[in-house]
């Protein structure tokens, strides 16, 4: 105990000698990443404004199948895969610097060098999706063939954040090394798994652009086997959801109670679920195969008892964050069962992000679990079902949290307080309404027979007639959320020209109800996880990766779209 | 280490809850055997027109022997092949469907037949069309800037309907 106190008390002189000019640069480099997210965030946006009046029908002078798919698959690829990155290294590396109090292993430096190069990718991509030689899905699923400059891109913005990557284990090790014994604290402890997870799981797509598009769109190679690039993207597919997740966990584990000026029910179990989510999210991919042929179907029934099991620390989050909340609200004097809800301060827009993500989770979740169902999915895969599903989880239950997390740290990180809480409080209230307006809709339109990833619908009439309302509904939903993603961005940007606080604003986390004063090691470290994972990824994909190599495939040509 | 005696129940519950939808989809799995199609084979997509099975001449419905229906099915941009698929309502169908070409997908809308079909693989759906009735039957997989446009029907009619228009084929 006695070292852990002097050391942080040391930790606290150094950084506050050196406050001005370490903590300024740290912040130039979290900003530089969140920007880039949120500056693609918008325009996204707009694609997806642009896509919902397309598919409506009720401008049909805006019909272009060739534009609308370029607009999906951009939109696709940059709420996938740069909005969440970049959001990620950026929140990321601004924890670390918080919460540890020491420098970043390998310097800032090296974290400027991860960000450019993702952002080089990115550029590449970009270019490549906007100019139509990409409209092949965020998914990319082969054998439809995108300029290899594309596939390029999207490997060098994987391996930019592996770099992060890098930097959070180092730099948490730096940490355990000057505090011995004593628990990391929660964020970067939570962090690091993500950013453990991520590397993890980025390792299938990776093998699949490196060792079969990338050589096959170059010609170097004629034939790829298509049944072999589908299961490595599964491996990336599945666990790639809980790295988007995972930073909006964080939020709710230490951002949202201490924004209720309560405190956070349990660190212990917050720890366990985090690793739950590890250890169970990346093995399971396989239900994105359900009805795959070239995957046997006791694989995919091992799978699905893994992704079942991977709803359990789910449930325990929400558990903990609505008593961590319950907490907050006695403590301001709620009264009775429900007397706590209303006296919780929701003009905070943490808090309030908090309850209205925690809402769209338990919707969202609920369709998760057919989806999930090995004997349920048939009737919904690939309808617009999925779509609505995954708005919902992602778009929503995540990226709100994103959207107040971005409001918690702007003021830390800028020195300057937000330009406008009310117009926050708004800008969260319409990307939840125009969520449900959108998704809601899209649910009901799946089970109503809609495919998804259509522009236009030149089906039966006698099977199209009811979509009409919901179609409608869609485009309203559309128009608010494009409208909450401008005042978002606006926000933001007006907050750099806000009066400077009189004293530097810091980012603060929840304090568990129970301090932590003496944690096992496996709930303070990585190693024996990562072992476990190697071992259930290879007992759940190592024959169904292999199986490509025993049998004879035959592989598949290149096509444009 | 703090734990707290709801959150222990909560936790406990959470597995029960976890293990109960495990239990309801392996007992239907294993009693009613409901599978999602899961075949696993090869052919060579490139000369589907070569192969006996996949030969234009040999596509559409058959009577197998045991008295259960088989059809054979090509995907390719931008239809599926036969166009206009007539069918016995209520009786065993096992779908055969191989590519052409690239990715697609198969998706009669309001019934459970849903597979994915991919170069390279045969897909394979068993199923029964319990309500007679015309089902568009229409590709779910982003496959090409026709995608939208690729979708055929599925006529489920009844018995007597069914071997009439067959001996008006003949
Ligand atoms: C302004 C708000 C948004 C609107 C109006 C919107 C609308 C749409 C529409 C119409 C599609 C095409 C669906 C299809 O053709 O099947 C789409 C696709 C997609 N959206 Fe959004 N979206 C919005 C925000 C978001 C956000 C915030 C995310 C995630 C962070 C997201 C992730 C995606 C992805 C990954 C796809 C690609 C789906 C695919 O390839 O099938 N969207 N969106
Ligand atoms: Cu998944
Ligand atoms: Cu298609």
């Amino acid at each position: 105990m006695h070292a852990q106190v002097e050391a942080s008390t040391l930790n606290m002189s150094t950084s506050e000698s050196s406050k001005s000019t370490y903590t300024e640069s740290v912040s130039g480099l979290c900003l530089a990443n969140l920007w880039i997210a949120f500056i693609t965030f918008a325009l996204a946006a707009f694609m997806g404004l642009y896509q919902v009046a397309e598919r409506s029908g009720l401008f049909p002078k805006i019909e272009f199948i060739e534009l609308y798919y370029r607009s999906v698959s951009s939109h696709g690829v940059i709420m996938g895969f740069v909005l969440t990155t970049f959001f990620i290294m950026g929140f990321g590396y601004w924890i670390s610097h918080t919460t540890l109090k020491i420098p970043l292993w390998g310097g800032k430096s090296l974290g400027w060098l991860g960000f450019l190069i993702s952002l080089g990718g990115t550029a590449a991509a970009a270019v490549m999706l906007f100019m139509g030689e990409a409209s092949v899905m965020y998914t990319f699923y082969p054998p439809l063939k995108a300029n290899p400059i594309f596939y390029f891109g999207a490997t060098f913005l994987v391996v930019g954040s592996w770099v992060w990557c890098l930097q959070m284990v180092m730099t948490m090790n730096a940490w355990k090394k000057l505090n011995v014994g004593a628990a990391v604290p929660l964020a970067m402890y939570a962090m690091t798994a993500n950013a453990i997870l991520w590397f993890i799981t980025s390792l299938g797509v990776a093998s699949e652009v490196l060792f079969q598009l990338i050589p096959w769109s170059m010609g170097w190679i004629d034939k790829i086997d298509v049944g072999l690039a589908r299961t490595l993207f599964s491996w990336t597919l599945h666990a790639i959801v809980y790295f988007w997740l995972i930073p909006a966990y964080i939020a709710f584990y230490t951002l949202v109670p201490k924004a209720a000026n309560g405190k956070l029910f349990s660190d212990e179990f917050s720890r366990i679920s985090i690793l739950m989510l590890l250890v169970f999210s990346v093995p399971i991919g396989m239900h994105h195969l359900y009805v795959d042929p070239f995957q046997d179907a006791g694989w995919k029934f091992v799978h699905m008892i893994g992704t079942f099991m991977v709803a359990i620390p789910t449930l325990i989050t929400g558990f903990t964050v609505i008593a961590s909340m319950e907490v907050a609200g006695r403590l301001r004097g709620g009264k009775g069962l429900f007397g706590w809800i209303t006296a919780l301060n929701w003009s905070n827009p943490m808090v309030l992000s908090g309850g209205l993500s925690l809402l769209m989770l338990t919707v969202g979740g609920w369709g998760g679990m057919v989806n999930a169902s090995y004997s349920m999915d048939v009737a919904v895969h690939n309808t617009q079902w999925i779509t609505g599903h995954f708005h919902l989880i992602f778009a929503g239950t995540t990226v709100i949290m994103y959207m107040s997390t971005a409001y918690y740290m702007w003021p830390s990180m800028t020195g300057r307080p937000l330009f406008s809480t009310k117009l926050a409080l708004l800008q969260l209230w319409t990307w939840f309404i125009g969520m449900l307006v959108l998704t809601l809709p899209w649910h009901i339109l799946g089970l109503l027979g809609q495919p998804r990833r259509i522009g236009v619908a030149p089906y039966s009439e006698e099977f199209t007639a009811a979509w009409g309302p919901y179609e409608f509904l869609m485009f309203v939903g559309g128009v608010i959320l494009f409208f909450s993603a401008v005042i978002f961005v606006v926000n933001l940007l007006f907050s750099h020209f806000t009066a400077k606080a009189a004293i530097m604003p810091v980012m603060e986390y929840a304090e568990p109800m129970h301090p932590v004063l003496n944690i096992p090691k496996l709930l303070n470290g990585f190693g024996f996880w990562t072992a476990v994972i190697v071992v259930y990824m290879i007992a759940s994909y190592g024959y169904p990766i292999l199986q490509f190599f025993l049998m004879e495939t035959n592989g598949t040509f290149p096509w444009s779209i | 280490m703090h734990v707290d005696g709801t959150e222990k129940k909560w936790v406990i519950l959470s597995f029960m809850m976890a293990f109960a939808m495990m239990g309801i989809l392996a007992a239907y799995a294993i009693n009613k055997n409901i599978h999602p199609p899961s075949n696993v084979e090869t052919i060579d997509s490139t000369t589907l027109h070569l192969s006996e099975e996949f030969n234009e001449d040999n596509l559409g419905i058959e009577k197998e022997n045991d008295g259960s229906y088989r059809v054979t099915m090509v995907a390719a941009r931008y239809g599926f092949f036969p166009h206009d698929l007539k069918v016995p309502v209520g009786q065993p169908i096992k779908f055969r469907i191989a590519s052409a070409d690239v990715l697609h997908g198969v998706h009669t809308a309001n019934t459970n037949m849903n597979t994915m079909v991919v170069p390279g693989y045969i897909s394979e759906v068993n199923t029964t069309f319990p309500k007679v009735g015309r089902f568009p039957m229409y590709c779910n997989e982003y496959c090409g800037l026709g995608h939208d446009y690729m979708w055929s029907r599925l006529n489920v009619v009844s018995m007597e309907d069914f071997e009439k228009s067959l001996k008006e084929a003949d």
